[in-house]
Formats: C-alpha cells, structure tokens, sequence
C-alpha cells in the first residue's frame, strides 16, 4: 500500500523493529525472499482464472465456480488484488488500499490493535509494499453466507505481505472463511498477515481458516481482535496440510462487557513441520468469556502449542483445553498453558494431555469388529472432532470436510 | 459351540486362571459365579483375545476353529461380543459411531434409531461414548453395541451391576433378546456366558449350567439356581471349602 500515507512515527517505528527477532519461532531471514515482481491482472469473473489456481484455491475452502455459496470473495495474488466483490447489502469486501481511498476515518484503524513495532514481520509489512483484504459488515447487517478471502502465493521464493481488516459494526453479523494456498508444491516462500479484528457492541465474527501451503513456506500471522461489549468473536484455525514454519500467538481483547472469544484450532505436522502455535485472550472486562481449545497430531514434526489467558476483570471466566496426540515414533509435542489472574472471583482453568493413543481404546473398539487400523482412524477422527458452538451449519461442514479430505494422510 | 480346553491364562507374568474346561453348545446360556479375584473376568477377557491376557496352556475353539491364536478383532468378526463392565471413554468417538462400527458388514442390522430406542437411549447417539454415562447407561450402551454386532457368543461381565430396579428389567430384556431365550431351543444358535455377582440375572435369563469360579479355576459345575441358593445361604466360603475337599492331595 505504497499510496497510503501512514504518519511519520508509524514509518519511524517500522524501521527501528525491522530487526527485531520475534519472541516464538525461528528466526526467518527476510533478506532470503524476493518482494514480488509483477503486479497480477485483476480479474473481474474468479470463475475464469486458470484451473489449477481454482483447484489450489478450492483446497483451502476457497469456492469460485458457484458464487451463490459466498456473500463475497477476495482475493490476492502475492501483493496484487486480483478480484473483490460483495453479494450482499451491507456488506463491504475490497482491498485494503482501496477503502482507505472510499473510508478516510479507516487510517485510525491501521496499527490500532497489531503494535507496528510487534516485530520484524509486521515491520516488513509496513514497509514494503503491501495490501490485503478489508471486510467489513455495516451495523446490523448479517451475512447469510460466508464472505471468502484467499491469500496465493503465485510467485516462488517471494514474500507476500498482507495486511487485513476487518469490521463488524454493531450488532452485525459476519462469517468469514479464509485459506492460504501457494501455485507450486514445493518452493519456499515467506508469508507474512497482519490481521486487525474490531468487533463492536454485540456483534458476532466467525472467522475460520483452512490453508493449503507446501513444505517449504514459512508463515507468520501476527492478529489482534478486539470484542466490544456483548461481542462474540470466534476463531477456527485448521492445518492439516504441510507447512515448513508456522509461528503465531493471535491475541483477542475483550474490552467490553461479556465479550466472548473461542479459539479453536486443529493443528497437524508431519516431518519437516515446525509450528509454534496459541492463542492468547485477554479478558479485560466484566463477565468477559473464553474457551481457547486445541487439537494437535504429530506425524514427526514438532509443535509448540500454547495458550494464555489473563483475567483482569470481575466475574471473567476463561478455559483451555489444549490435547496433544504422538502418531508414530517421532514428534514432539510441547504444550505450554498459561493462565493469569489478579483480582477475587475470577475463574479460570486448563487441562493440557500430550500422549498417544490408548491401547485400551483401540481393543474396545477392536472387540467391536473394527480391525486395528480403522480402530486407531477412528479415534483419531473423534479427536479431531471440535464441535464448535455457533459456526453455521455450512462451515461446520466444510470444516470437517477439510479434516476429513487429509485423515487418510496422517495413517 | 464353544469349547476350552485345559486353559491356562496369565496377565503380565502372573498366572491367574488355570486349567479351565468348559463347553458350552448352540444355543445355552452359561453362568459364572465366584467372588472377587477368582478369574471370572480373566476368563472373559481370554476369551474375547485381549492381548494382556495370554495364554500358556490350552485351548479355546469356537464353532469347530481353534482360535487360541486370533487377534481380538478376528475374533469379534468370528461372532464372538463382549459387554465392558468398564468400558472406556473415547473423547469424539459418539456412541453413533459405535453402534454403526457394530453394525458393520451386517446387512440385516436394525437402524441405529432403532437399537437407541429399544436400548432407551435416543439421547445418547451424538454423545462421546460412555463419556459421562451413568452405570445403567453404560451397561444398556454395551447391550445396544451387542444387539448391532449380533454376536453368536455374548460375554456378559456383570451385566447387572450398579443398575436400579427399574433398568435392571429393561437390561434383561435386551439380554434375552440377545441370547434369543424368547425362541424355541432348537432354533437358538446364540451362546451365553455371563459373569453375576448377585445372580439377580437369573430372574431374567434362562440358564441352565452355572460355574463356580475360585482361585482360577473352576471348582463346580451345575445347576446355577441351586448354586445361586447355597451361595446365598452359606457364602463362597463354603464353596471354597467344598471344593478344596475334592482336591486331590498332591495338588
């Protein structure tokens, strides 16, 4: 977003992070990734572009060939929007740089819940050239299907710089499904998404991801939500496909009273994958809710899978549930629980499990006539099982589609 | 039929049942009695082919196979089904899952909404399996998984344990129902062998050979109302005693 003019300070601050390590996850050097070259055609029918993009992009959940199923679609080809529309009233989907032309108030929104100086992704995105997607639901206005956004990484060994946000105005209503996907199966890449999330009074955002990345793509998500009062903002996250380095802690904030974020996420890293992955919940005001839950399978790859929540206001209540499953002889899983509190009558709570699969449930099921195969695939599709309260029907089923599609993948 | 020879049974090095004969035909119902720690469950356990549970000596054969050395699956595709007295909870399986799993390769299976139904537990199909269930839920969910599987030997560990008066008439129901008791004997093909503590399961199934089970093996076989009548009255106690009477000397 070269044309957008940011203030002096943001520019200054940018520059005095952009070496600065983030706290979780191997250290990426930058100067390894080309900025992409060309700016991408916009394409005015998704329908048209090329097959294999389509198939790349229906991978991540992303559908182009029936509009109908969408209230709106985004995408972006490395830096270049290359198509945005909206289907419905009230509901706005665009690039980023192009809002802030439509919206001059939505500068005061940039940077307000990701800090520039986070560190030296979000820098990097600040200054180099970027954009992303702006959604947004005007107040009151509910989307009846999902809006899609893609993020595609089309050129090798380049960094995409993305930066997205989004709006739900009062009482409104938005679900959002979003996936990553890159053209080629095996060249590295550097993703980089500043995600900003502000919900306001008693509106509701489902935002779930499904990515298709390859082996050697390094990723970085740096998101911050923030829930005003009654608000509901609920995050699934779902990788079950390779990815060379995942590292990311999305935080929410509650900030008003009875906000209520749940974070579920399903993670799985075969060899060669390395993720560092929480979510973190602030619960800054009274009667704020949390249910941060976490599924993660390793094949041979390693995890990290955290998860904060601090309570800083009466009667808030928070839980996490982060289980960890070993497949095979090697993996490591390393759960990292936190929960922090400093006032009376706050309730907070966690269980964490990292092991493998009980034998004695494998016979139970065994003695039901399933061989031991389908025995463990069962078990393993029970716990990857997350029923999440509130998805509409449709995206729940593409979700467990999604689980499903890859099932076979980690036998 | 069913038929175990001179088995010997150890679970991680430690031999608890020894020298079991049994036989049971087409079409009976078996009962086992005995107090805790005979190695009545033992026996079921190797029957089923639990890996813990390995034979040393012996064998068990089951419609003229020697299936001594079948995994547990094979043996539960065999017709062999097994009722856990404490099964365990499997987080995101559903009791749905179960009963299809049973229902499996079954093409004259009733519907799962049926089963759930006759089992009373419509409730409970898109719940995680026995995750939360009461001892009653949990014994009718197992008589359910059974009635799906349709198993030619049922292997009942205290069916009646830890159930009210109230279920206990509907779990004998599903139990006859399992071990057709309602068709003539010369129609039956189902076997039974059931393990009860307080023989209340005899007010509902029709069993005619009773075993009493101490110190791993079997100490008596016959009648089990009558065996039920002098346990009651005199304990195991006296059975042990009675029992180890009859053992020659130089064991």
């Amino acid at each position: 977003m070269s044309k957008i003019k940011t203030s002096r300070t943001y520019d200054d601050k940018a520059k005095a992070a952009l070496n600065k390590a983030a706290a979780y996850g191997e250290d990426i050097n930058l100067d390894n990734y080309v900025n992409p070259a060309e700016k991408l055609p916009y394409q005015e029918d998704p329908s048209k572009l090329a097959a294999k993009t389509k198939k790349d992009m229906l991978g991540a959940g992303i559908i182009l060939d029936d509009p109908g199923l969408r209230s709106g679609t985004y995408l972006q080809m490395d830096s270049t929007p290359v198509h945005f529309s909206a289907r419905q009233e009230g509901i706005e989907v665009m690039a980023l740089s192009q809002a802030i032309e439509k919206h001059d108030w939505l500068t005061d929104y940039l940077w307000k819940a990701v800090p520039i100086d986070s560190d030296k992704y979000t820098a990097n995105v600040e200054l180099s050239d970027n954009d992303g997607y702006f959604i947004r639901a005007l107040a009151g206005h509910k989307t009846v299907y999902p809006v899609q956004a893609c993020l595609y990484m089309a050129q090798a060994k380049a960094v995409q710089n993305v930066h997205n946000i989004i709006i739900a105005e009062e009482g409104s209503e938005l679900h959002i499904i979003t996936g990553c996907a890159t053209a080629s199966p095996n060249e590295p890449g550097l993703h980089i998404g500043v995600s900003e999330f502000f919900i306001k009074k008693g509106a509701k955002v489902t935002f779930t991801m499904i990515h298709n990345w390859n082996p050697e793509i390094a990723v970085r998500p740096r998101t911050v939500t923030i829930v005003e009062e009654g608000g509901l903002f609920l995050s699934n996250y779902v990788l079950m496909k390779p990815v060379h380095s995942l590292q990311m802690y999305p935080t929410a904030r509650c900030e008003g009273k009875g906000a209520t974020v749940r974070y579920n996420s399903i993670l799985t890293a075969g060899k060669g994958t390395n993720l560092d992955v929480g979510s973190r919940v602030l619960l800054n005001a009274e009667n704020a809710r949390t249910e941060v839950i976490s599924r993660a399978i390793t094949t041979g790859g390693n995890i990290v899978a955290r998860g904060y929540i601090e309570g800083n206001a009466k009667d808030v209540k928070g839980h996490l549930e982060c289980r960890g499953l070993i497949l095979g002889e090697k993996g490591i899983i390393h759960a990292i629980p936190e929960l922090k509190g400093d006032l009376a009558g706050i309730d907070l709570s966690h269980e964490a499990a990292v092991g493998k699969i009980a034998e004695e449930e494998v016979e139970y099921l065994m003695a039901r006539g399933l061989t031991r195969d389908e025995a463990t695939a069962a078990i393993v599709r029970g716990f990857l099982r997350v029923d999440i309260e509130g998805l509409p029907p449709m995206l729940s089923a593409e979700l467990q589609k999604a689980v499903a599609a890859s099932e076979k993948d980690l036998m | 039929m069913l038929n175990i020879k001179d088995l010997s049974v150890a679970v991680e090095g430690k031999q608890i049942i020894h020298d079991i004969n049994m036989t049971i035909q087409t079409g009976e119902t078996h009962v086992l009695f005995g107090p805790n720690g005979a190695g009545k469950s033992t026996l079921l356990m190797a029957i089923m082919g639990f890996p813990k549970y390995k034979v040393t000596k012996g064998s068990i054969s089951f419609k003229g196979k020697d299936i001594t050395g079948l995994s547990v699956d094979e043996r539960a595709r065999l017709g062999i089904g097994m009722s856990f007295q404490r099964p365990p909870v499997v987080r995101g399986v559903t009791t749905r899952v179960m009963v299809s799993a049973c229902l499996k390769g079954r093409k004259d299976g009733d519907t799962i909404e049926k089963l759930a139904a006759r089992a009373d537990l419509q409730d409970f199909l898109e719940r995680d399996i026995n995750y939360g269930f009461s001892g009653g839920e949990i014994k009718r969910s197992e008589l359910m998984q059974l009635m799906a599987q349709r198993p030619e030997l049922t292997l009942l560990d205290e069916p009646e344990s830890g159930v009210d008066l109230v279920n206990i008439a509907l779990i004998g129901e599903l139990m006859n129902d399992l071990l057709e008791k309602n068709c003539p004997i010369a129609e039956r093909r189902c076997m039974g062998l059931i393990i009860t503590h307080t023989g209340h399961i005899l007010d509902y199934v029709n069993a005619r050979t009773g075993y009493v089970m101490c110190d791993g093996t079997i100490g008596c076989v016959g009648d089990p109302h009558e065996m039920l009548a002098t346990i009651r009255e005199k304990g195991y106690n006296e059975c042990i005693k009675c029992y180890l009477g009859r053992i020659p000397l130089h064991e």
